[in-house]
C-alpha cells in the first residue's frame, strides 16, 4: 500500500497523544471484556441451556420439593423422551466463602440427560458403586486441588450433618461455557440419610422432549397434569429457568450495558475531540495535500483511516489484556461460576471499537474533505 | 510571449479572458480581479507584482485550479479549467500544476523523498519508477544528499529546495509560485531564484511568479503589474512592456 507511510507517520506525529488516545481504546476495551466476563457468568446457565430440556418445579416455589412418584407420571406423557430429578443440597465445604452448588442427582438417568458433561467411563462406573462417591467439575477439583479418591467432607445447612464424601470422578464440558463447578452425589445416599425428613422428594425435574418445537405445550400439558394437586408444578424451557435465576440478581444485563454505553460514550467524546484537533492542527498540510491533487474523498479517508487504526490497535491490546486475565482464572475465588471470555465477546469488542473509531473520525474527516484550499492556505 | 491585452492567439499554454474575481465580506462586495485578460506561453517566465491585496494569490489560486472565477475563462493548455468539477480540477490539477508556496508547506513527518513523492502517489508509477523520479528531482535542487532529513533537519532554502522538487516531479505543465523567497535571507533567495532560472532555460519550464522582491522579479522574462485587480502595465523585466528579454 503505497499511502502506508502516510498513514504511519501521522499516527507518530504526536507520539503522546496516540499514546494516550490508544490507551483510552485499551482501557475501554479492557473493561468491555471484564463486563463480558462477569455478563458470562451470570448469563451463563442461558447460553448453555438445551433447547430441548424442561425444568419441573414445585409451582409455590423451587425451594418446595416434588413428589419422587412423579418420575413415572411424567415419563408417560406423549413427547417426553426421558426424565430426571435433582435436589439442592446447599452445603459448605471448610469455609461458607467456598461456594459452590452440590446436587443429589439420579445416577440412572442424570448422564444422557446431560451429554455436554464428559466423565471417563471407568470414573463413572466407580463412582456409581460407591454409596458415598461424589463426581466433581474439573474448575472446582482444580479451585480446591481435589483428586480422584479424595474424601471431602461438607456440612449440611438443609441437610444437617457432616457428609462424607469420596471423589470417584471428574467431570468435565464439552463447551467453554459448560459449568465444570458442580459437586454430584447419588440421590439414595441423601435419601437413606435424611429417609424421614426427604424421604419421596426431589427438588425438582428435568425434562427432555423428543422436538423442541414441542416444548411450551408439554410444559403446558406438564402443568394440567400435576393441577389441583398438593405439588402442583410449574414447568418452563431451561433457557427461561436460568433466566429467571439471572433476574432474581437484578438485572444484570442492563447494568453492563449501562456501564458500557456510558463508557464508551466518553470514549466517543475523547476520541471524537483528539482527532478533531489533529485535523485542525494540520489543516495546512491537508490543504497542501489537496492542492497536489489529492482528492477530497482521499483526504476524508486518511483522517478516517488514522482514527480507526488508532481505535483498533487499542482495542486489540484491550481485548488481548482482558482475554490474558480471563485465562489466567477467576480472580474472585470461585465467586463467579464461569469466568470466560467468549470470541462472540471479543468479536463484538473489536467491532465496537473500530465503529467508535469510525464515528470519532468521520465528523473531523468530513470537514478535512470539505476543506477549501485556498482558505487553508490562507490560515496561518 | 506575454500579452494582457487579449490579443493574444489560440496557441498561448494559458489563456485567460474577462477573468472576474468578487468576494463578498459581510454586506461588502470586494471586486479582487476585474476583467483580466493573460496569454502566456510555453517557456515563459512571468512574475506578477503588486501591493497587497491586489489579486495577485488570487490570480495564482484561479490560474492553478484552486479557486473558481466570478466570471471569465482560464484556458490551459487547450483545456477549459474554469468549468471543471470539484474532482475533475482535482486531477487536472495532479497532472497540469506545480506549486511552490512561500511557507514551503511540507509535511513535517515525512522525508525529503517522501514529501517529494506526494504527487506521484496519484500516478501508476512503480515504486522503483517513483523512486528514480524523486532522485532525479532532489538532484536537480540539489539535494540528492538530503533525501532521507526530515523538514526541521534542512534549513529554510534546502525546504524550499524540497517543495520545488515536489513541484517539478511529476512534470507539470506550469509551476506557480507563491513568493517562493519571501521567508528566505538574500542568500537563500537568489540560490532559489537560480534554480527557477535554470528550471525555465534548461528544462523548458513555464513559471509564473507572485512576488513582493523586486530582484525576484527582475528574473522573470515578463514582469507585470497588478493593481486593484487590473493588469495595468507590461513590460520587460528591466526594460519596456511587451515580451521576452
Amino acid at each position: 500500500m503505497k499511502y502506508r507511510h502516510l498513514i504511519i507517520a501521522n499516527l507518530f506525529r504526536k507520539k503522546i497523544r496516540t499514546t494516550l488516545t490508544l490507551g483510552s481504546f485499551a482501557v475501554a476495551l479492557f473493561l468491555f471484556g471484564l463486563l463480558a466476563i462477569v455478563r458470562g457468568a451470570f448469563s451463563q446457565g442461558l447460553e448453555v441451556a438445551g433447547s430441548d430440556r424442561l425444568v419441573v418445579v414445585n409451582k409455590v416455589s423451587i425451594i418446595q420439593p416434588l413428589p419422587v412418584a412423579y418420575q413415572q407420571r411424567l415419563e408417560r406423557i406423549p413427547g417426553i423422551k426421558e426424565v430426571t430429578h435433582n435436589n439442592w443440597f446447599g452445603g459448605i465445604y471448610q469455609d461458607p466463602k467456598n461456594f459452590f452448588a452440590q446436587f443429589a442427582i439420579d445416577d440412572d438417568t442424570f448422564h444422557s440427560m446431560y451429554p455436554e458433561f464428559v466423565i471417563p467411563g471407568d470414573q463413572w462406573q466407580s463412582y456409581k458403586q460407591d454409596r458415598e462417591g461424589a463426581v466433581a467439575g474439573v474448575k472446582l477439583a482444580q479451585r480446591f486441588g481435589w483428586k480422584v479418591g479424595d474424601r471431602i467432607p461438607i456440612k449440611g445447612t438443609i441437610f444437617p450433618g457432616t457428609w462424607e464424601f469420596n471423589l470417584r470422578a471428574i467431570y468435565s464440558g464439552r463447551r467453554p461455557a459448560d459449568d465444570t463447578n458442580q459437586f454430584w452425589f447419588h440421590y439414595k445416599y441423601l435419601e437413606e440419610r435424611e429417609n424421614t425428613y426427604w424421604h419421596g422428594l426431589v427438588g425438582w425435574y428435568v425434562v427432555k422432549v423428543n422436538n423442541p418445537d414441542d416444548a411450551v405445550k408439554i410444559a403446558k400439558t406438564i402443568d394440567t397434569t400435576f393441577a389441583n394437586s398438593p405439588w402442583e408444578t410449574k414447568t418452563d424451557t431451561e433457557k427461561a429457568f436460568a433466566a429467571s435465576f439471572v433476574k432474581q440478581m437484578g438485572n444484570i444485563s442492563f447494568l453492563i450495558m449501562s456501564i458500557g454505553a456510558v463508557v464508551f460514550f466518553t470514549l466517543l467524546l475523547v476520541a471524537g475531540n483528539t482527532m478533531a484537533i489533529a485535523v485542525r492542527e494540520r489543516i495546512r498540510e491537508l490543504a497542501v495535500l489537496k492542492a497536489v491533487g489529492f482528492s477530497d474523498n482521499f483526504v476524508l479517508l486518511l483522517v478516517v483511516f488514522e482514527s480507526v487504526v488508532v481505535a483498533a490497535i487499542g482495542g486489540a491490546v484491550g481485548l488481548t489484556l482482558a482475554k490474558l486475565l480471563s485465562l489466567r482464572g477467576d480472580p474472585t475465588g470461585g465467586l463467579l461460576p464461569f469466568f470466560y471470555l467468549p470470541p462472540q465477546a471479543v468479536a463484538a469488542g473489536a467491532v465496537l471499537a473500530v465503529a467508535v473509531g469510525l464515528a470519532a473520525g468521520i465528523w473531523p474527516a468530513y470537514s478535512a474533505g470539505r476543506l477549501r484550499v485556498v482558505d487553508a492556505l490562507r490560515r496561518v | 510571449m506575454v500579452r494582457v491585452d487579449g490579443s493574444g492567439n489560440g496557441s498561448s499554454l494559458v489563456r485567460v479572458r474577462g477573468l472576474d474575481k468578487k468576494y463578498q465580506r459581510g454586506s461588502e462586495e470586494i471586486h479582487v480581479l476585474q476583467g483580466l485578460n493573460l496569454d502566456v506561453d510555453r517557456g515563459d517566465f512571468v512574475a506578477f507584482m503588486g501591493p497587497s491585496g491586489s489579486g495577485k494569490t488570487t490570480l495564482l489560486n484561479l490560474l492553478g485550479g484552486l479557486d473558481l472565477p466570478t466570471r471569465g475563462t482560464i484556458t490551459v493548455a487547450g483545456d477549459e479549467i474554469t468549468h471543471l468539477s470539484g474532482g475533475k480540477l482535482t486531477t487536472w490539477r495532479a497532472r497540469h500544476v506545480g506549486f511552490i508556496f512561500q511557507m514551503y508547506n511540507l509535511i513535517p513527518v515525512l522525508t525529503a523523498f517522501q514529501n517529494v513523492e506526494l504527487p506521484l502517489l496519484l500516478t501508476r508509477l512503480s515504486k522503483s519508477e517513483r523512486k528514480q523520479h524523486v532522485e532525479t528531482a532532489l538532484q536537480v535542487v540539489g539535494l540528492g544528499d538530503r533525501m532521507h532529513h526530515y523538514p526541521r533537519q534542512l534549513s529554510g532554502g534546502q525546504e524550499q529546495r524540497v517543495a520545488i522538487a515536489r513541484a517539478i516531479v511529476a512534470d507539470p505543465t506550469f509551476l506557480l509560485c507563491d513568493e517562493p523567497t519571501g521567508d528566505l535571507d538574500r542568500k537563500s533567495a537568489d540560490e532559489i531564484m537560480d534554480l527557477i532560472d535554470r528550471l525555465v532555460a534548461e528544462h523548458g519550464k513555464t513559471v509564473l511568479l507572485v512576488t513582493h522582491d523586486p530582484v525576484a522579479a527582475a528574473r522573470a522574462h515578463t514582469l507585470l503589474h497588478l493593481d486593484k485587480g487590473v493588469l495595468v502595465e507590461a513590460h520587460r523585466a528591466g526594460s519596456t512592456a511587451g515580451g521576452r528579454n
